[in-house]
C-alpha cells in the first residue's frame, strides 16, 4: 500500500505502458505517478490519445465544483438556480488529474474515492505525487483504489509506446487467479484489491497487444507493475536465503502461505517473482516510514477553516473551502432591496455575499524525553512508560497526540512519532532499551526540532524531560563531562529561547541543584519526583499542563 | 451547497452470500438488520477486506421498505415502496450536510424559507455507513450517535425549526492504527467486529475468483447467488418477524448479567446490546427463546469494545472475554 513506487532509469516505460491499460481497462482506477516533472507530460499524452476528457483537479477544489452544485456567480446574475456538473461528473469515460496529490486532503481523496467505488462515472485518475518527504503520500484511501504505483524520480526520457489496436477480451490461462494471489500472499499485502488489480493488468496488457489469451509474461507484468510497489515484505522464497531477516511485523503466516502453494502455480508463480523489482529489498528495508506516514496523516489535516466552533460572518466570496452564510448574506441585502428596484426576489449583489468563520482548536503534542541511560534505574524508565501509556489513554479525549523520544549511548532517537494510537505506542513503548551515558544535549535538542517542526503544522508543543540531570556525553558524542554539561545548557537555553513549554522531571533518586538549573534554563517546571510512580507521574505532568 | 448529491449506490452490488469467510462480521450485520435497536455496528479492520461490500450487499439484499418508513418524511403521506436506504458518509461531510440546512435554491430563488433534508433524514429506515470513522471530526460522531440513538433528527439553526425521523442503522469502519475512537463513543456502538484479510491461500484465491465474476457479469453472478440470497432474505424476513415473540429467561438475563461483571463491562449497555443480540441470534436460528449459547456467541462482538482499558496490560479484548466465558462454563 506504499505509493511510492518502483524508481528505475525504465520507469517511464512503465508509466506509459500503465497508461496504455488505464486506457484499455479503466477499472484498473488510475496510477500514482511519482516525481519526473517534465516526464509526466509523456505519461498524459499516452491517456490523451486513448481517453475521453480530461479534468485537472486543485488540491483545494470545493464540493460543488467536485460533485456537482449551484454556480453562485451565475445563479446570482439570472436570478434563477443555475447548476453544474462537478469536475468528477464531467471526466467521465476520461481521466482526471491531481497535481500535489501528497497534499489533499482526506476528504477529497475519500469522494474520489467513493466516486471510484460507486462507478457512476468511470474515470481514470492520476494521481501526481510531488512529496519529498517520507510521510508526505497521497491519501492512502486513494491510492489504494489506483492499480498503478510508478516512482519516475530516476526516469529517463524515452520514446512513445508504438500505436496498437487493442483485443476486446482476453482470457487467462488456467491457474492465474492462484498465482496472482500467492504472489501478494508471499509480499505480504493483505488488501484484495490488490490481486484483483493485478488479474485485470495482466488482460490488459494482453489486449495490449492484440492477443486474446493472458500469457505468463502479462502476468508477470501485472505482478511487477501492481503487487510489487504493495510489498511490505520479501517472499519466503528460497533463493532469498541471503536476504536480510524480513521485518519483525511479518507475521507466520505469510510464510506458510508460501510454502502451501500447489506444484501447479509453481511456474506462473517464479515467473512473477523473477520480475520483482531488485530494489525491492531496499524499501523493505525502510517499511516503517510507511506506517509513520500513515499515522501522520491525519492530525495534521484537521486543522481546517472550514470547520469547528463557529465564529460569525463576514464579507468574501464563497468557494475554495469557505462556505458562504445565508442568514448574514440576506440581512446584508436586506436594507438595499428598495434602492435595488426590488421586485418579487431579493436581489443580492457580490458585496453581500457574507462567508463563514470558523474557529478550529489547534491539536496538542505532548513529547516525552525520556532519559534511558544506565545511570536513570530501569525502574524508573517503566514509570516513565506507564506516564507515556496514561496520557496518551486520555490523548483522545483531549485532542491531543503524545509523542516520545528516548536518549541513551551516544544519541537520541524518536521512538514513537507524533500519534494517538494506542497500539502503536504499546509497540515502541516494549521495546524501548535502557543503559549506557546520558546525552541530555542530544535529547533536548532532538525535542526541541520535534516541538518546532509541530508547531509549524499549527499544533501546541509541550516537552516533558524526564532525566535526573546527569549529562556525560556531549553534543559530539565525547564523553568530557564539563563539556556535556556545557552543551546540555545550551541545548536547555534554546528550548527556552523558542518559547516551547515544557516541564523537566527529575527522576533521581536525590534531586540535586543541577536539574533544578537545567529547567530554569529551558523556562520548564521543575518537577523533583523521586520516587513518583507512573500514576503520580502522569497526575503531576496533567496538572502543569492545565496550568 | 445544497445540491450536492451523495447518490445512492446504483451498480447492482456484491451478493451478501458471496463473501468469503468475515463470518463474524456478516453475522453482526444481520443482527442489526434484525433488530435495529443494537445501536449500529462498528467494524476494525485494514482497507481492501470487505468491510464496505458487506455493507453495500446486505443493504442491496434486504426488500424495499414502505416509502413512508424511508427517506426524508417531511409529514406528507407517502405510497409505495422503496429500497433500503444506503448513505455512505463521506469524511469531510459538514454539519450543514449531515443534520441539513437552508434551502439555499429555494431562498435565494423565491425567497422562501424550507428546510433542505441532510444525510440523516435520508438514512432514514436504512444504513448509514462512515469509512474511517475515526478520522470524521468529533462534534459529527456525536451529532450522529445522539441521533441515532434517538431516532430522531431536532435541527435549530439558521431560523429553522424542524424535526423529522431518522431511524437507521449505523455502522461505522476504521482502523486502529490510524487514531483511536474515545471510549464513549465506541460504548454507543451495539456491535463492534474486527476483520482480518482471510489467512488462508486458497481463501483469497476465492475472494478474487468471486470479484472477477462478479466484475465480468454482474447480473449472471448475481443471478448463481440468487438462491442463497433468497435464503438468506428468507431467514432475516422470518427473524424480524419472529423477533417480539422471542422468550429470554431469567436464567439467561442472570449468565449475561455474570458475565459483564466478569470481564468488568461498565454500564449497562453491555447487558442490554448481550440480551438484544442473543434475541436477535436466536430469532435468526429460529430457536424460540435465547439460549446461554446465544449469549457467548455474540458475547465478543457485544462486549469486546466495552472493557475498561488497562493501558499496561496488553492481552486483547476478545482474549479477555472469552476467558471469563471459558470461566463461567467451568463454574457452571
Amino acid at each position: 500500500m506504499s505509493p511510492a513506487g518502483v524508481s528505475a532509469p525504465d520507469a517511464l516505460a512503465d508509466a506509459l505502458l500503465a497508461a496504455r491499460l488505464c486506457a484499455i481497462d479503466p477499472g484498473l482506477g488510475g496510477i500514482v505517478l511519482k516525481g519526473g516533472e517534465m516526464l509526466r507530460e509523456a505519461v498524459l499524452a499516452e491517456l490523451r490519445a486513448g481517453l475521453g476528457p480530461e479534468r485537472r483537479i486543485p488540491v483545494n477544489v470545493d464540493d460543488e465544483r467536485l460533485l456537482g452544485g449551484i454556480n453562485l456567480t451565475a445563479t446570482l446574475a439570472a436570478g434563477r438556480p443555475v447548476r453544474r456538473e462537478g469536475l468528477l461528473a464531467e471526466a467521465a469515460g476520461g481521466f482526471v488529474v491531481l497535481p500535489m496529490a501528497e497534499r489533499l486532503s482526506e476528504a477529497v481523496a475519500g469522494r474520489i474515492a467513493a466516486a471510484i467505488d460507486t462507478g457512476e462515472a468511470r474515470f481514470v485518475t492520476i494521481a501526481l505525487d510531488d512529496g519529498v518527504e517520507a510521510d508526505a503520500r497521497p491519501p492512502a484511501a486513494l491510492a489504494e483504489r489506483l492499480a498503478f504505483h510508478i516512482d519516475l524520480t530516476d526516469a529517463r526520457p524515452g520514446a512513445a509506446l508504438p500505436p496498437v489496436a487493442p483485443a476486446a477480451r482476453a482470457a487467462d490461462p488456467p491457474g492465474a487467479i492462484e498465482a496472482l494471489v500467492t504472489t501478494a500472499a508471499a509480499l505480504g499485502i493483505a488488501s484484495a484489491r490488490a490481486p484483483g488489480f493485478a488479474l485485470r493488468a495482466a488482460r490488459a496488457a494482453a489486449r495490449a497487444e492484440g492477443r486474446c489469451l493472458v500469457t505468463v509474461a502479462d502476468l508477470a507484468l501485472a505482478a511487477r507493475l501492481v503487487l510489487a510497489p504493495r510489498a511490505t515484505q520479501r517472499p519466503a522464497e528460497p533463493e532469498a536465503a541471503e536476504a536480510p531477516p524480513p521485518p519483525p511485523e511479518q507475521g507466520e503466516g505469510q510464510e506458510e502461505a508460501a510454502t502451501d502453494t500447489p506444484p501447479l502455480d509453481d511456474l506462473v508463480l517464479a515467473a512473477a517473482l523473477a520480475a520483482l523489482p531488485p530494489d525491492l529489498l531496499a524499501r523493505v528495508a525502510e517499511g516503517r516510514s510507511r506506517q509513520r506516514a500513515r499515522a501522520n496523516g491525519a492530525g495534521e489535516r484537521r486543522l481546517g477553516h472550514a470547520r469547528g466552533r463557529p465564529l460569525g460572518a463576514r464579507a468574501g466570496l464563497p468557494g475554495g473551502g469557505k462556505r458562504l452564510s445565508l442568514i448574514d448574506t440576506l440581512r446584508a441585502a436586506a436594507p438595499w432591496q428598495r434602492l435595488r428596484g426590488r421586485q418579487n426576489r431579493v436581489l443580492i449583489r457580490r458585496d453581500d455575499l457574507r462567508i463563514r468563520r470558523f474557529e478550529a482548536r489547534a491539536e496538542a503534542l505532548t513529547i516525552f524525553a525520556v532519559d534511558a541511560s544506565g545511570s536513570s534505574a530501569l525502574a524508573r524508565l517503566a514509570e516513565a512508560k506507564g506516564a507515556v501509556e496514561l496520557l496518551l489513554a486520555e490523548a483522545y479525549v483531549k485532542r491531543a497526540e503524545v509523542a516520545l523520544i528516548a536518549f541513551r549511548g551516544t544519541g537520541a532517537e524518536l521512538l514513537l512519532p507524533p500519534t494517538r494510537s494506542l497500539t502503536r505506542a504499546r509497540r515502541s513503548l516494549a521495546d524501548l532499551p535502557g543503559g549506557g551515558g546520558t546525552p541530555l544535549a542530544a535529547g533536548l535538542d532532538a525535542a526541541r526540532l520535534l516541538a518546532e517542526a509541530a508547531r509549524a503544522k499549527g499544533r501546541t508543543p509541550f516537552v516533558v524531560v524526564l532525566t535526573d540531570g546527569r549529562a556525560n556525553i556531549a553534543a559530539d558524542g565525547s564523553t568530557v563531562r564539563a563539556l556535556a554539561e556545557s552543551d546540555a545548557a545550551a541545548a536547555a537555553r534554546a528550548i527556552g529561547l523558542a518559547g516551547i513549554a515544557a516541564a523537566f522531571v527529575d527522576i533521581s533518586a536525590r534531586p540535586r541543584p543541577e536539574g533544578a538549573m537545567l529547567a530554569a534554563t529551558m523556562r520548564a517546571r521543575y518537577l523533583p519526583l523521586p520516587r513518583a510512580d507512573a500514576a503520580a507521574m502522569h497526575a503531576a505532568i496533567s496538572a502543569v499542563q492545565a496550568a | 451547497m445544497s445540491s450536492v448529491c451523495y447518490k445512492r449506490f446504483v451498480r447492482r452490488s456484491f451478493p451478501f452470500s458471496a463473501i468469503v469467510g468475515q463470518d463474524e462480521m456478516k453475522q453482526a450485520l444481520l443482527i442489526a438488520a434484525v433488530d435495529a435497536r443494537i445501536g449500529g455496528v462498528m467494524v476494525f479492520g485494514d482497507r481492501g477486506t470487505g468491510k464496505s461490500t458487506a455493507v453495500r450487499a446486505l443493504a442491496a439484499l434486504l426488500p424495499p421498505v414502505p416509502a413512508a418508513r424511508a427517506g426524508y418524511q417531511d409529514g406528507t403521506p407517502r405510497k409505495g415502496r422503496v429500497p433500503v436506504p444506503f448513505i455512505d458518509l463521506p469524511l469531510g461531510a459538514t454539519e450543514d450536510r449531515v443534520v441539513g440546512a437552508l434551502d439555499l435554491e429555494r431562498a435565494l430563488g423565491a425567497g422562501e424559507k424550507a428546510f433542505e433534508p441532510g444525510l440523516l433524514a435520508r438514512a432514514n429506515g436504512g444504513f448509514l455507513y462512515i469509512d474511517e470513522i475515526n478520522l470524521l471530526e468529533d462534534h459529527i460522531v456525536d451529532l450522529l450517535l445522539d441521533v441515532a440513538a434517538s431516532g430522531e433528527n431536532v435541527v435549530e439553526r439558521e431560523g429553522l425549526s424542524v424535526r423529522h425521523p431518522a431511524r437507521f442503522v449505523l455502522v461505522g469502519s476504521g482502523n486502529p492504527e490510524e487514531g483511536e475512537l474515545r471510549p464513549q463513543l465506541l460504548d454507543r456502538f451495539g456491535l463492534s467486529v474486527e476483520v482480518r484479510t482471510p489467512a488462508r491461500l486458497p481463501d483469497r484465491i476465492e475472494i478474487l475468483k468471486r470479484c472477477d465474476g462478479f466484475e465480468r457479469d454482474p447480473d449472471g453472478f448475481a443471478a448463481t447467488w440468487e438462491k442463497a440470497e433468497r435464503k438468506t432474505l428468507r431467514r432475516l424476513a422470518r427473524a424480524r418477524d419472529a423477533l417480539p415473540d422471542i422468550d429470554v429467561p431469567d436464567e439467561v438475563l442472570g449468565y449475561a448479567a455474570q458475565l459483564c461483571m466478569a470481564v468488568g463491562a461498565d454500564g449497562l449497555r453491555g447487558e442490554l446490546t448481550l440480551m438484544r443480540a442473543a434475541r436477535a441470534v436466536a430469532a435468526l436460528e429460529g430457536a424460540g427463546a435465547a439460549t446461554p449459547a446465544h449469549v457467548a456467541a455474540v458475547a465478543p462482538m457485544a462486549l469486546r469494545h466495552r472493557l475498561r482499558r488497562n493501558v499496561l496490560d496488553e492481552t486483547g479484548s476478545t482474549v479477555r472475554i472469552e476467558r471469563a466465558l471459558a470461566d463461567l462454563a467451568q463454574a457452571a
